[in-house]
């Protein structure tokens, strides 16, 4: 299978009066048809590491080549296999929703017929054909990302950058995001998405670079990852105030993998959940135990595994 | 033996060199045709823009004043007289006008437009993203914008032709050089929006009328021929700085050539210079504050 996205010890340093090392050494494969999910907190490097991919950003050191194209050599030829949604609504303001898909398609060369039966068709499959003569302005969160979406596929690029889709939208909005990307997966388009809502990195992502500081800390299928982790269960525990001879205490059970100290108490990763909730129950009663939750790893447990910190903080 | 091969790889290289060319080109006229698009949509506004300024301007000065009987314009008129025989401000201001029209363009169709896009709206990305040079992106808008001087310079020469009490002395003896002196002032007003465009913040565009649009074109011999500064010479080399200055005097060489004026020479680099200049520090402007 060939590789869409070639990123190789990728480097961004933002000069000015605060030197900033936005993406530190990275380096990624994502090959033809895969869903590829970039997760990190806010200011990780995700947004930085996209903005190069798709000619915005140019780097310090290091290279990125889409299908095999130097995006720092050969910007336009780039830009020619590539669809961009970013987390701003870049819509034509002066265009309706219409014309945003029909100039975008002019832009990349295609006549005025094959343009006009292309915005025909995208509004119509993205559900937004009654909205057709809306100004950007007149539409909802939702129908604006959708349409940005509709018109980033306009021009059929083989890779497809989603920089922070979902964010700021409403849940509905959210899924119904969620299914027409996921529904890309038939078409052969590659997708790289950036996000740092765990839940959508683990919905859609076929393999998923957990990402902070502008370095990528593991990489790999969200299974694997929570895999990784050698645990099933997690607890958060609710103390007052959070107890580190409690953490010493626990890590003695049976099954426990790792405990950590949180802000609000101690959370606990544990391979079985045999006998484990009375046992934690019991042990941590002589310390203002108020609440016990249990969860299933998700990505953002790897995270906090991986950082000690929460992927919103 | 090497020659086949070779041969090959060099049609293989002309061949992309071809394809990427109608790439670039098509995607510049694609850029265009949104440009027309809107501009068609906005026509009335657009018009009106154009026209209220030189429309008032001429009323009030070319044809209330003469009526009133008040002297206004009388002595740089009489100062043109001098040299040139009868002429009247209204001859003077014809030219001036249409200069100002043609700069205006280059302000609203450019600067304004591109201040808010990369303030606020970020809307220009998804052109930026076109498969073209961005520099190319930053030039189709030059291009675009004189189309627009060039319609807004037509629309206010019969208010400033037929509008004044006066009677306007316009002369065309050289069709071409009217068409070069327009087409080079309109892509010189446009690199000039292009750089006031990129380099000032969205909050300071109220700024840009006082501060820029103001000074040049009171200092830009719309009012006055460049002669007659003679009586003030520190201000008549100063305003040599003045892009507006070579287009007010190299519409007045094609349209009023009776009026003393600029040498044609000098007006036609002045222009290619300060047009080049604008251009090249739009284009590194607008680079900047795309690219990071």
């Amino acid at each position: 299978m060939s590789v869409a996205i070639h990123i190789e010890r990728l480097v961004k340093v933002f000069g000015g009066t605060h030197e900033v090392r936005a993406v530190d050494h990275i380096d990624l494969q994502v090959p033809q048809g895969e869903i590829f999910g970039l997760l990190g907190p806010n200011g990780a490097g995700k947004t930085t590491t996209v903005g190069v991919c798709t000619t915005r950003v140019l780097p310090t050191d290091g290279r990125v080549l889409v299908h095999g194209v130097d995006v720092v050599s050969d910007p336009p030829r780039a830009r020619k296999s590539i669809g961009v949604v970013t987390q701003h609504n870049t819509l034509d303001r002066a265009c309706t929703a219409w014309d945003n898909i029909y100039f975008h398609c002019r832009y990349f060369g295609m006549p005025h017929t094959v343009a006009r039966a292309r915005a025909d068709e995208l509004l119509t499959q993205f559900r937004l054909g009654e909205r057709a003569r809306s100004l950007p302005g007149q539409l909802s969160g939702g129908m604006v990302q959708r349409l940005q979406l509709a018109r980033a596929l306009a021009h059929r690029p083989r890779v497809l950058f989603l920089d922070e889709p979902t964010a700021g939208l409403d849940p509905q909005s959210r899924l119904a995001l969620w299914e027409l990307v996921a529904g890309m997966r038939q078409s052969g388009v590659t997708v790289l998405l950036t996000t740092h809502y765990m839940e959508e990195a683990d919905r859609l992502c076929d393999r998923v670079a957990i990402i902070d500081h502008g370095k990528i800390l593991v990489c790999g299928p969200p299974a694997e990852l929570k895999r990784g982790l050698g645990a099933q269960t997690v607890l958060a525990l609710q103390l007052d105030p959070p107890s580190q001879e409690l953490a010493t205490t626990l890590r003695q059970l049976p099954g426990v993998t790792q405990v950590e100290v949180t802000a609000t108490g101690l959370r606990l990763f544990a391979s079985s959940r045999d006998g484990l909730i009375p046992r934690v129950a019991e042990a941590a009663q002589s310390y203002n135990l108020r609440d016990i939750a249990i969860t299933e790893p998700t990505l953002e447990t790897v995270f906090i595994s991986l950082t000690g910190r929460e992927l919103r903080e | 033996m090497n020659s086949e091969p070779n041969q090959a790889a060099a049609s293989l290289a002309a061949l992309r060199a071809e394809n990427r060319t109608r790439m670039y080109a098509r995607a510049f006229w694609g850029l265009m045709v949104r440009d027309a698009h809107v501009l068609k949509r906005e026509f009335v506004p657009f018009l009106s823009r154009t026209l209220m300024q030189p429309l008032l301007f001429v009323f009030v000065f070319a044809y209330l004043f003469p009526k009133i009987g008040q002297g206004f314009g009388g002595a740089a008129a009489a100062g043109a007289a001098t040299a040139a025989g009868r002429a009247t401000f209204a001859t003077i201001l014809l030219p001036g006008l249409m200069a100002v029209a043609i700069i205006l363009q280059g302000i609203a169709a450019v600067a304004l437009p591109l201040a808010v896009e990369f303030g606020g709206t970020r809307e220009i990305e998804d052109r930026v993203m076109a498969p073209l040079p961005v520099a190319a992106v930053a030039f189709e808008k030059i291009v675009f914008s004189s189309f627009q001087s060039i319609i807004a310079a037509s629309v206010v020469f019969p208010l400033a032709y037929y509008i004044p009490a006066q009677p306007v002395a316009v002369h065309i003896n050289n069709w071409p050089l009217l068409i070069v002196i327009v087409i080079l002032s309109s892509l010189t007003a446009g690199a000039l929006g292009l750089t006031i465009g990129t380099a000032v913040k969205p909050q300071q565009i109220g700024l840009v009328f006082s501060m820029i649009l103001v000074p040049l074109t009171f200092l830009g011999c719309v009012y006055y021929p460049w002669a007659s500064l003679s009586v003030v010479r520190w201000l008549q080399v100063g305003v040599l700085l003045n892009p507006l200055v070579y287009i007010s005097e190299g519409l007045r060489t094609c349209l009023t050539p009776n009026l003393p004026h600029l040498p044609t020479w000098g007006i036609l680099l002045a222009l290619v210079i300060s047009g080049s200049i604008l251009t090249l520090v739009g284009m590194r402007g607008f680079l900047r504050r795309v690219i990071s």
